[in-house]
């Protein structure tokens, strides 16, 4: 086996444990904080029920944000649901053999791939050309698109320019799933595109990634509008 | 600081334009600090202690224990910039630190560099800074300049509310004694006085019995203010503003007429004087509590079955969504009305059963509009129906008025636009960033003025009454152009007999 596979293999064990116990950690800290109080924002479902169809409009189609702004909307709304059908597509990396669905999201993951990079470079660009939005950047801003750019531009270049193994990259990772490993081709782009990869995965829990775990734990958004109803009690209000 | 009479207000524009940045254009509004007595007074440091900075950050790490929204709050933000042109005092005034995710990015870098390792090992990179003194005067300054009406919170995808940063700010600010003068001292006079006005219990009764000659006057009738009596079916908890000042004295008197005509037997408290509660301002838990269990105690030494709040924006806030967790359960109110109810929510409920009735045409000289104000809006409901914080009201101006006119759809219900001198900052020393800050309402009032001819701006809260009686001057309007919606009951309701 070569060192590289070797490297490659610990490089994402290491990222696939920091995402999921970094993620894991900061998820039982919100849940174990309390809310005090009832600070739902109008309009706030009067139901559980409710609240369960608010925030699924909230993830799937981004509904305040539509409200606020549609540049940052399009722009974002884009670059998510490409990544989803791209990552969905990269499934068949990981499982063999492919299900139906992971079959059919093939060609559209192509053209997702494209779709993302519009998104982020709308995302971008506004960090340049709105002044409030340039004012609020900060490095770490730019520094996550530069990533998630290099990622989708690496990752398209191995579909146009410079093809990879990928039956060998599939055994890779499916080797990496059982601890069974499997040689890593060494191809340039394709190491440049892993390694962003993991390092994606590895500052997930320490930066503003954490949205994406962070909206399901919002009070103004999952809180039952029932304060009257209902007296709230938590471990130090109310009692 | 500019004086009352060097402000100016920026000019209206038919459609509102968001500003390009003024760069420390606010830099040097901010509150007078509270005295060594006040802050005492509330069990705060007098003044600022020696070893702040690690007392503030001790602080912050115990809030962050304490309240899930601000861990969440803090690191979810990814910049996106939805928020930058939704608040009302950016809008007025060009500042960016009023750009709510810049307001919330001055306690967020504290945040990143004391609580997160990525800040601990590369500050630079990702924003975050050293709890310095210039950083404190920064969050004096701009957390002073949030009026927490939760506007970027409506439309942040992630639903982050800038007031729960700005409150826990405030919170900070206090512990290490560098409290706020207007809402600390005011605090104080509920807690020794039992209203924000400082208004003694003689004094009181002095008031409202001068109310029901002029009630007498004016109708020929009985109207009765009681204050203290037991065995009252209802007490009204209503913003002290309304015994005395201009226009909220004639929403009292709204109220009374509208309890005379219903034939339901209500009081005030002189224990309980104030509907008002500005624990939640400072973001204090227990200060709010404490305020709070003045309406409790009341109730219970009355007997009442019921409980209502008069027209008092932020007031109704903490009552519909607070009180419940604070000083509930009410399990001693009737069971027809076993939480505290709005006064819009009893007229509404008694026009519907055809209780009261109304001579509309004596509000003909009146064309009107409604102001939803914060806290009403984006933090409570009324009605137990979906929106009912914009329907009742504005129900019960139509039973009242014949001539209502809704302001731009952008601009009501809950994207309202603050007045500009809610959570704490209706303080002259303020008197620039209010008048800049009531720049988007105005714009949309004067689109409804010009079009429809209103000459009349209907709000249910003391504070923006009195806010836009103080701003309206600035923007060529006349200052009698605010007043509450329960004035319009009040001045339509039939008395006497109903048939």
């Amino acid at each position: 086996m070569s060192a590289l596979t070797v490297v490659y293999a610990a490089l994402f064990y290491a990222a696939t444990a920091i995402l999921v116990v970094g993620v894991a950690l900061k998820i039982a800290q919100y849940a174990r904080i309390p809310v005090p109080l009832k600070i739902p924002t109008t309009p706030a479902p009067m139901t559980r029920g409710g609240v369960v169809w608010r925030m699924l409009r909230e993830v799937t189609l981004f509904e305040s944000l539509y409200r606020a702004n549609k540049w940052i909307w399009l722009f974002g709304w884009l670059f998510h649901v490409a990544l989803a059908v791209v990552l969905a597509r990269h499934l068949r990396y990981f499982m063999d053999p492919v299900w139906g669905l992971i079959e059919i999201a093939q060609p559209f993951g192509v053209h997702a791939g494209f779709a993302m990079l519009a998104g982020l470079a709308g995302l971008w660009a506004r960090r340049f050309l709105v002044e409030r939005i340039r004012y609020i950047s900060t490095v770490s801003d730019h520094l996550m698109l530069a990533l998630l750019v290099a990622i989708a531009v690496s990752g398209l270049a191995m579909k146009f320019v410079v093809r990879t193994d990928i039956v060998a990259v599939k055994a890779f990772m499916l080797g990496l799933m059982v601890f069974d490993w499997q040689p890593l081709p060494a191809d340039p782009v394709l190491l440049v595109h892993l390694a962003l990869v993991a390092a994606l995965m590895a500052i997930f829990p320490a930066s503003k990634l954490l949205h994406a775990p962070g909206v399901f734990f919002s009070p103004t958004r999952n809180q039952v509008d029932d304060s009257r109803e209902r007296r709230h009690v938590t471990a130090w209000a109310g009692k | 600081m500019a004086t009352a009479a060097q402000v100016q207000a920026p000019p209206l524009k038919a459609y509102p334009v968001i500003p390009i940045l003024a760069r420390g254009a606010m830099a040097d509004s901010k509150p007078y600090v509270a005295s060594d007595k006040m802050n005492e007074a509330l069990g705060f440091p007098g003044k600022l202690v020696e070893n702040w900075q690690a007392k503030a950050i001790d602080k912050m790490g115990e809030l962050l224990g304490k309240y899930r929204s601000l861990p969440v709050f803090l690191d979810s933000c990814v910049h996106c910039g939805a928020c930058t042109d939704k608040c009302h005092y950016f809008l007025g005034t060009g500042d960016p630190k009023n750009m709510p995710v810049a307001r919330q990015d001055l306690f967020r870098k504290v945040y990143r560099r004391y609580f997160t390792w990525s800040g601990k090992l590369f500050p630079k990179l990702v924003g975050a800074e050293d709890l310095t003194e210039s950083v404190l005067d920064d969050w004096y300054r701009y957390f002073n300049q949030c009026s927490e009406c939760r506007r970027c919170s409506v439309y942040c995808p992630y639903g982050i509310d800038t007031a729960e940063i700005t409150m826990a700010a405030k919170e900070v600010m206090d512990s290490i004694g560098v409290g706020q003068k207007y809402s600390n001292e005011i605090i104080g006079k509920v807690h020794k006085i039992g209203n924000n006005l400082g208004l003694p219990g003689p004094a009181l009764k002095n008031t409202l019995e001068t109310m029901e000659e002029e009630v007498k006057d004016e109708t020929g009738l009985d109207v009765r203010f009681p204050v203290d009596e037991k065995g009252a079916e209802v007490l009204v908890v209503v913003p002290s503003a309304d015994f005395f000042a201009e226009p909220h004295v004639y929403s009292l008197i709204g109220y009374a007429k509208v309890f005379h005509a219903a034939g339901i037997r209500w009081t005030l408290s002189s224990h309980a004087s104030e509907a008002g509660n500005f624990g939640l301002f400072i973001g204090s838990y227990d200060q709010m509590k404490s305020i709070a269990m003045r309406v409790r105690e009341a109730a219970l030494e009355l007997g009442v079955k019921r409980i209502v709040v008069g027209e008092c924006g932020h007031a109704w806030r903490v009552a519909y969504s607070f009180w419940n967790t604070l000083i509930g359960p009410f399990d001693f109110l009737d069971a027809r009305y076993p939480a505290p109810q709005h006064i819009c929510e009893l007229t509404y409920d008694l026009i519907r059963r055809g209780a009261l009735h109304f001579d509309r045409e004596k509000n003909d000289h009146r064309v009107v509009t409604f102001h939803d104000s914060c806290n009403v809006a984006r933090g409570a409901g009324m009605g137990g129906i979906p929106g009912g914080q914009f329907i009742l009201p504005r129900e019960v101006i139509r039973a009242a008025c014949n001539h209502f006119h809704d302001m731009a759809p952008d601009t009501i219900h809950e994207h309202t636009f603050c007045c500009g001198g809610g959570g704490g900052l209706l303080t002259d020393e303020l008197l620039e960033l209010r008048v800049k800050g009531a720049l988007p309402r105005m714009e949309a009032l004067q689109q409804v003025v010009d079009a429809h001819g209103v000459n009349f701006m209907a709000t249910i809260c003391a504070i923006c009454k009195a806010q836009f009686s103080k701003v309206l001057p600035y923007y060529k309007f006349d200052m009698g152009l605010v007043g509450g919606v329960h004035q319009l009951v009040g001045d339509a309701i039939r008395l006497g007999r109903n048939d």
